[in-house]
């Protein structure tokens, strides 16, 4: 196993020299590139959805799809696990 | 696994109303503080585990059967869905907020920019907060419950 | 180097977790790394939205100022909440490796290669 826990240190230097590059070289922290949609939303937040909390109407009402998505992804994770500790009754 | 002492099933008892009170309170006000469906479901679930920890899981999955759990949890799912397609049969396109502005039930709009909090507002998404916050609840308290009453019984296997 | 720091700590409990899956052979630190290496990926979606000077984003009781941007925090809560669902449906199938095999290390399980 010499050769491949030779390959795996040298790809795990490769991704962690690419990960520590990119850290360095992204935005300020503080200051994100492109802020209209937010802006647009914390402005209307309350007269079109009626809610004083920005995050709970982006999470419901602009974007309740992936919250269907996220109750299916629940739903069957609860599925698997009831399925696999189930006992034949003799 | 089995129950713990005297002791701890008395504290068990006095602290559990404040803890499931406290969960409601933050499902409830999700739209108006921190807070909502998910985050006060897994206070709630949090609290329902530490009474299977202090009465045992043989005996709490004698008192709450897994179907029971499982039912609640499709009851909460079913409810989300509902309100999705209500909101295409009284406006134009699905996940339609269809109580803001009408004199019903969850109606009124807040001023821009007050800092004012009626729990009075917000149309649908106090209800879906409930429906999320009950499905959350159920799935779980129902992993935790199946997987803790599996590794009692030993000599049963396959 | 003060300036970046929440996205270097990203990048560290990233460089963490993936130690863990590749250089260890016990199930369970496995599974360890996989959660660490997710809290790595929601730390950074929440340092995405951060604005200099700001506070969170609701109305209610305010002191008044520029407020964060909110999608970032509403995609956090999906992710946090997924994490946890393939945590669990993780350690059952544990459970079930270890009752059929007896033994917890990856090297001892799985296929027939003699």
């Amino acid at each position: 196993m010499d050769k491949r826990s030779i390959a795996a240190v040298l790809a795990f230097s490769v991704v962690a020299v690419f990960f520590i590059f990119t850290a360095l070289l992204i935005h300020p922290f503080g200051a994100p590139n492109s802020t209209a949609m937010d802006d647009d939303i914390i402005t209307n937040t309350q007269t079109e959805t009626g809610a004083n909390n920005a995050v709970t109407s982006v999470v419901f009402d602009y974007r309740g799809f992936d919250t269907l998505g996220e109750a299916t992804v629940l739903f069957t994770a609860v599925a698997g696990v009831v399925m696999l500790f189930r006992r034949l009754k003799k | 696994m089995s129950g713990m002492s005297k002791i701890v099933k008395t504290i068990t008892n006095i602290a559990i109303p404040f803890i499931l009170i406290y969960g409601l309170y933050v499902i409830a006000h999700g739209h108006l503080t921190p807070g909502g469906g998910f985050q006060g479901g897994a206070v709630v679930a949090s609290g329902l585990v530490m009474i299977m920890v202090a009465y045992g899981s043989v005996w709490t999955m004698e008192k709450i059967k897994e179907k029971n759990l499982s039912m609640l949890e499709s009851l909460g799912a079913f409810c989300f869905i509902l309100l999705a397609f209500l909101g295409l049969a009284f406006g134009s396109v699905f996940f339609n907020n269809y109580l803001v502005g009408s004199n019903s039930l969850f109606g009124t709009v807040p001023a821009a920019g007050s800092g004012l909090a009626d729990i009075n507002t917000a149309g649908v998404i106090p209800l879906m907060n409930f429906a999320v916050g009950l499905k959350v609840i159920a799935g779980l308290f129902a992993i935790v419950l199946v997987m803790a009453y599996a590794v009692t019984k030993k000599e049963a296997k396959e | 180097m003060i300036f970046n720091f929440p996205f270097i700590a990203v990048a560290a409990l990233i460089f963490v977790g993936l130690y863990a899956v590749v250089f260890r052979k016990n199930l369970i630190k496995m599974i360890i790394g996989i959660t660490i290496i997710e809290s790595g990926v929601n730390l950074f979606l929440i340092t995405l939205g951060y604005r200099e000077g700001s506070i969170a984003p609701i109305y209610t009781s305010s002191p008044g100022g520029i407020m964060s941007l909110p999608v970032p925090q509403a995609l956090t809560l999906t992710s946090i909440v997924i994490g946890v669902a393939v945590l669990a449906l993780m350690l059952s199938l544990v459970i079930h490796i270890y009752r059929h095999y007896n033994t917890l290390d990856v090297r001892k399980i799985g296929g027939d290669e003699e």
